[in-house]
């Protein structure tokens, strides 16, 4: 996501499910719908059949999703950047793009400063001891007389972003990205004209996409990449279009949403560094400047929504006089992704860990590493439904895991969750949609809900700091409780509190006459938000999901009136129940539809009027005021001038374990091998393995049969997929001497797996830099703890390096070795 | 395909058939005009609506169980299947939603709050008092030895950097809000989910 | 209790009533649809309260390896490449419903096998003696006997779910849509749309597979290759009802009341006690070929 947000503005799935539906050209390309999002996969087949829509699949492996497509072509793992960067420099050099969508919703024609360069694989402003750019000269010019930045709508100016793409993507012709990736020319040839004819205003492509594309060390420009190919196309904002981020896990979007992460707090709002000592200061380093004329620059309305979060947070202690309670908001020092939590964790820096429905061991890399930090801690807590192998990492199970318990100090607590079947409240779908659910059995046991559980630990330790002794409790202290029974905050209550509610008269910012909203009442929508602490929001993009009108989450009202599968009336999208973001670009410059048939919105001479939820001010002129809300320059971002670590434009670089032995884009320049601005720690380089030793590329994925390390806790999951294996392909099998069903072990510099060998036509010997290389397949599913046969943590294998931008963890490309056992 | 029959096989044959014309002979095989299917085992079963909680897709499921709420019985669900209702599936599920009856009731289920104590080999079943007091405990002990109220310059940052917290995606938004407000509460901020993997 | 009309009844010789005019349901398998994800497979133990082993790895993708007592349809997969592009074959394996069904005209027990007015050929496992000839007459290879109780299984299409208006689980739950539930004409109509659609993006040979030599079937295909069904795990291209079980209708049957009376309902009463074994060792060449059309041919 953190690719989408700096083109776009957002980071989430531009479109929905069942939207898929009304594509002529679905490409899955960095994931697998039909085997891990099989349900949602089937609008794809509606659109085959309806529309006689085209799949085409693009992938290491002949996957299930290719089973059923029109055209399918292999590619090297690690390579896609090149790929579609040859796409991007097809569509420019043969005229393959909507002149007139690129020209109005993109940033094409502004002016980049001329300091700007690309050389041998590095950008202008890099910082080699920091492994990090400075990004000065990737700024747009400005115009110092109106303060916006400068365009040439001809968007003939060397320096304007069109010009700079061409220039930066010429290099990988058609010849140069079959090298570089090993797909086959012919085939690669046969895809660009199938992408090509999308640029038609009356045809469009989606494209489908999950962790095959970010878990790399290049992971967010990969998909910065396919959404040039898509603004270039003309395809946001349509019906049938858009750049669909599969996300993997039931809520990973709501819990996203909700920021359970280090840097963010709830609707994507910073968390606060040392940086920002008062809130003011805050406010202002985060409040976009407008960059041109009349846009609205939706982020401009920062400072309501972090207010109001501070009001849910803290409540009536909240206050203008303490800065609304800022002090008290802990502000981050340093990286809190994964890796580096582990990282501090291995370096004996942290005392305690929590799992919450969270299985580490088994689902972050290099295993080994991962079982010594954890003996580092002072004292673990799993809260699980199930008996992790996390839980157990002190355990000796056998040869899947090797442990002496009587070595390990940590004392572990394994607290028993309930599962979705016995709770009640909402979960948010890839597509944003926000949907209820109702409890329907007793839960087993003692297990107790996540909310129970955390409640129960924050009361406790609110108790015992009564004490007034030790460090400053007055941030907990403060912490805004009104629930009805406090240890058990109901679904309701909290729904209502992340929706928003008026602490007093709400009036209308144009007519302070009229009151939107009265005291005590839910807020209808973000709009009504306010940064005087008159408004109460836990996450201002939920904000209307529990309105006056009651829990729209809940509703279920499945009609479709347009036939393009929007159900406005089922659940509650964010934001605002619109169901295509950035839908205003389905329309031309004087807000006609580009395809009739597809409308999604259409300017009605006043106003904005369709089948969704406008993602523009519903009044706003055609002519003035450009799609993308989020930008403080209203158009999409094909030069991202900030937000990616590694450059504005993206550029091919090798895996960190990559089979050659150079970036055959940048042959010489060595720095420019792999991504310059990945960050990886010491004494993880020493553990990268290299070709000669570990020959094979190898790539992890999930099967359809299981979801990653729970169903091996199902029995009727476990018999439709009892044992782990590996796939290779025949080439490969037959010179190891290896037959299908034969045990093989696979092994990297980190450590080895053994396993059943299936061989199979499915993967392909291909042909890179002149030489053939072979593909080592390694399905996740198995491990130590199940009803399936134990197995190997396949996480033993993988590398410790993540993505630039947001640190994915590089398991999709690394090298290994197999042997028959 | 040519019909022969080998001399064993003939005689098999005409057993069996012998046999059949022999029963009805003897009057053990009334004629019947209907027969009688497997019961609809969900009659009378009481029927709730959730959602899968495996992938994004977000399925809807019907989830069927035993018990009518009544206060001496316990409600147990003995059958799942999609909800045709739901825009996005329509009634269908793929391997692991069809399969959900058996995760709910695995036998790796945990029931009880157990400790792990240092060094051992050995879970050991606890009470849920026992284990929130002695979590904590450990927890305020190490707030207390590693919480920072100012950073060098003066700053006031608030931070408790010693403990990690690695959330659940398979949470509902109300219980993963919850979540975020209490470790922020609390001054953490070594937070991450499962957004990446 | 839910019943539906009988049309045919195992080793009975009354006729059923055949006066009401009942729809014929079918369910169709779009092959060029289905992505091999198993959930029929799931949705149909779990509906049907079946649990088969956990089994292992044998180098395929196929598990279970084969159909049991408890696996009443499952996936069977084959690599293969046409006009030197490589496709991969997945095909939903089970009881096909032949409107002129083998198993029931082999079965010696009365009302062992019934087939009901809508053409759903289902196992009465109370009436059954477990004697094996459902699946010396069957030309797929479906039915086998339980180990724990001797008695025969297979696919049910889910009766108790269709006897009050349900479609069968496995259909119900399947995510691409790609087995459809309905009357047969219904179904061999969308068959129609399906093969238009197979044909016009290359698939010359798209057809649907209702054979005729079982008097077709309540389960059908829509192939990619309708001229080599054999590619699809050997699927048969012509299947049969065995000769010998043919031969039971037309001539052995007068000649055991003529001939052999209380003498062969010894031997059957000897078959009761040895079950299926007995009958499996000693297969003659012409079953053998039969069984092996049906047969799991992973390699094809």
């Amino acid at each position: 996501m953190a690719s989408l947000a700096p083109t776009f503005g957002r980071g989430a799935m531009t479109n929905h499910w069942v939207d898929i539906k009304n594509a002529d050209l679905v490409l899955i390309m960095g994931g697998n719908a039909a085997e891990a999002h099989p349900c949602g996969f089937k609008w794809v087949i509606e659109a085959k059949k309806t529309r006689s829509a085209k799949l085409v699949v693009v992938d290491p492996r002949f996957t299930r999703s290719a089973a059923v497509a029109d055209f399918y072509a292999p590619i090297r793992v690690g390579s896609d950047i090149a790929f579609l960067s040859g796409v991007i420099n097809y569509l420019l050099t043969n005229d393959k793009i909507n002149h007139e969508y690129v020209q109005a919703y993109t940033n094409a024609g502004y002016l980049i400063n001329t300091g700007y360069t690309f050389n041998e694989g590095m950008f202008s402003g890099y910082d080699e001891a920091k492994r990090s750019y400075d990004n000065t000269t990737w700024k747009y010019q400005m115009d110092e007389a109106t303060g916006f930045a400068k365009i040439d709508y001809s968007m003939q100016d060397p320096q304007c972003v069109l010009q700079l793409m061409k220039q930066h993507f010429a290099p990988y012709t058609p010849e140069v990205v079959s090298k570089v990736t090993g797909t086959p020319q012919k085939d690669y040839e046969k895809i660009l004209e199938m992408m090509g004819e999308c640029a038609k205003p009356n045809k469009v492509m989606t494209i489908l996409y999950a962790l095959g594309w970010t878990q790399h060390s290049v992971g967010s420009q990969n998909i910065r990449t396919m959404a040039l190919i898509q603004l270039l196309l003309g395809n946001i904002g349509m019906a049938g279009g858009g750049i669909n981020a599969l996300r993997g896990h039931a809520n990973v979007q709501g819990i996203t949403d909700m920021c359970l992460i280090g840097a963010s707090l709830p609707g994507y709002l910073a968390n606060p560094t040392d940086k920002e000592a008062t809130l003011a200061q805050f406010i202002e380093a985060k409040t976009p400047k407008l960059l041109q004329a009349g846009q609205m620059n939706y982020w401009s309305n920062y400072s309501k929504f972090f207010v109001s979060h501070l009001k849910s947070m803290y409540g009536p202690n909240a206050t203008a006089e303490n800065q609304f309670g800022y002090d008290w908001m802990p502000k981050i020092d340093g990286a809190q992704d994964v890796l580096a939590l582990f990282e501090r964790m291995h370096q004996g820096k942290l005392t305690g860990f929590f799992c919450q429905g969270f299985n580490p061991l088994a689902s972050v890399p290099h295993a080994a590493k991962l079982g010594q930090a954890l003996a580092k801690l002072k004292y673990l807590v799993v809260m699980d439904p199930l008996t992790t192998e996390t839980s157990e990492f002190w355990k000796a199970h056998g040869e899947y895991h090797d442990v002496k318990p009587e070595e390990v100090q940590t004392e572990v607590f394994r607290l028993p969750a309930n599962l979705f079947a016995e709770q009640e409240g909402s979960f948010t779908n890839s597509g944003r949609v926000i949907q209820w659910r109702w409890s329907g059995a007793d839960a087993p046991g003692e297990t107790k809900g996540d909310a129970e559980i955390m409640a129960a630990l924050f009361l406790k330790l609110r108790d015992m700091y009564a004490d007034g002794q030790g460090a400053n409790s007055e941030p907990l202290k403060k912490l805004h409780w009104p629930y009805r029974i406090p240890n058990k905050p109901s679904p309701e209550e909290l729904a209502k509190e992340v929706s928003g509610v008026a602490l007093a008269d709400v009036l209308d910012l144009k007519d302070p006459t009229k009151v939107l909203a009265k005291a005590g009442e839910q807020l209808a929508g973000f709009a009504q938000l306010r940064d005087d602490g008159s408004t109460s929001c836990g996450n201002w993009i939920y904000s209307g999901s529990w309105s006056q009108v009651g829990n729209l989450m809940a509703r279920r009202d499945n009609s479709d009136p347009s036939g393009l599968g929007q159900t406005l009336n089922w659940g509650f999208a964010w934001p605002a129940n619109r169901r295509i973001l950035y839908n205003r670009a389905s329309c031309d410059a004087n807000g006609k539809p580009w395809d009739a048939k597809r409308t999604v919105i259409k300017w009605v001479g006043d106003k904005w009027t369709g089948n969704d939820i406008p993602d523009i001010r519903p009044d706003a002129p055609p002519a003035e005021v450009s799609p993308f809300i989020m930008n403080p320059e209203g158009v999409a971002r094909l030069f991202a001038f900030a937000g990616m670590k590694e450059g504005p434009l993206p550029v091919h670089y090798e895996p960190f374990e990559s089979p050659l032995a150079e970036n055959p884009m940048f042959p010489s320049n060595a720095k420019a091998k792999n991504n310059p601005a990945a960050r990886v720690f010491p004494g993880d380089q020493e553990n990268f393995g290299t070709a000669d030793a570990y020959p094979f590329v190898a790539t992890t994925y999930r099967l359809v049969e299981h979801f990653h390390f729970w169903t091996k806790h199902s029995w009727l999951n476990a018999v439709t997929q009892p044992e782990q294996f590996v796939e290779i392909g025949e080439e490969l099998a037959k010179s190891k001497g290896i037959a299908h069903g034969d045990k093989v072990r696979v092994s990297s510099k980190r450590g080895k797996i053994e396993a059943v060998a299936v061989v199979t036509k499915r993967i392909p010997t291909l042909q890179v830099n002149g030489k053939p290389t072979h593909t080592v397949g390694i399905p996740i599913h198995w491990g130590f703890k199940g009803v399936t046969r134990p197995g190997y943590l396949t996480n033993v294998l993988t590398p410790y390096v993540g993505d630039a931008n947001v640190q994915t963890p590089e398991f999709k490309a690394f090298l290994v070795n197999i042997e028959k056992v | 395909m040519t019909a022969q029959m080998t001399r064993r096989q003939f005689f098999k044959v005409t057993a069996g058939g012998v046999a059949s014309v022999g029963l009805g002979a003897l009057g053990l095989s009334p004629e019947q005009v209907q027969a009688a299917t497997r019961p609809f085992k969900l009659e009378r079963t009481t029927e709730a609506r959730n959602i899968c909680p495996y992938c994004s897709v977000s399925c809807g499921v019907l989830m069927y169980s035993i018990g009518d709420k009544a206060k001496n019985v316990k409600a147990e669900i003995i059958h799942i299947e999609g909800d045709p209702d739901n825009p996005v599936n329509r009634g269908t599920l793929c391997p692991k939603g069809a399969g959900l009856l058996d995760m709910i009731h695995s036998p790796n289920r945990l029931k009880y709050p157990e400790v792990r104590e240092a060094g051992t080999s050995e879970w050991k079943r606890i009470s849920w008092d026992e284990a929130i007091t002695r979590i904590a405990t450990h927890m305020r002990a190490d707030r207390d030895a590693n919480f920072q109220a100012k950073n060098a310059d003066g700053v006031t940052v608030n931070r408790w950097q010693s403990a990690g917290f690695l959330a659940s995606s398979a949470a509902s938004n109300e219980a993963g809000y919850l979540t975020n407000k209490v470790l922020r509460g609390l001054g953490m901020t070594a937070i991450d989910t499962q957004a990446r993997i | 209790m839910t019943m539906l009309d009988i049309q045919r009844r195992s080793a009975t010789t009354t006729e059923a009533p055949q006066v009401r005019h009942l729809p014929k349901i079918a369910k169709l398998i779009d092959v060029s649809t289905c992505i091999g994800c198993k959930a029929c497979q799931v949705a149909c133990m779990e509906w049907n309260d079946l649990r088969d082993e956990v089994g292992k790895n044998v180098g395929v993708y196929d598990n279970p390896a084969d159909l049991s007592d408890q696996s009443w349809t499952l996936m069977r997969f084959s690599e293969t490449e046409q006009n030197g592009k490589l496709e991969w074959l997945i095909r939903k394996d089970g009881c096909m419903h032949c409107a002129d069904p083998g198993c029931l005209k082999a079965c010696p027990s009365p009302g062992a096998i019934i087939q009901y007015s809508n053409g759903i050929v289902d196992f009465q496992q109370d009436q059954c003696i477990g004697c094996g000839y459902c699946i010396q007459g069957c030309p797929f290879n479906i039915p086998r006997i339980s180990k724990k109780d001797n008695k025969a299984y297979k696919c049910s299409l889910c009766s108790d779910r269709v006897a009050v208006g349900q479609a069968p689980a496995c259909v119900k739950t399947c995510p691409t849509g790609a087995i459809h539930f309905g009357t047969k004409e219904d179904m061999q109509d969308y068959a129609e749309e399906r093969i238009t659609d197979l044909k016009a993006r290359g698939y010359q040979n798209a057809g649907l597979y209702d054979p005729q030599g079982v008097g077709g079937t309540h389960v059908m295909y829509v192939l990619q290759h309708a001229d080599q069904p054999e590619l699809y795990a050997n699927l048969p291209a012509n299947p049969k009802i065995a000769a010998t079980v043919s031969l039971w209708k037309g001539i052995t049957k007068p000649l055991g009341l003529a001939g052999f009376g209380l003498i062969a309902l010894g031997a059957f009463f000897h078959f009761i006690k040895r079950g299926r074994k007995e009958v499996h060792e000693d297969e003659d060449d012409q079953l053998a070929i039969v069984r092996q059309s049906g047969s799991n041919g992973r390699d094809a």
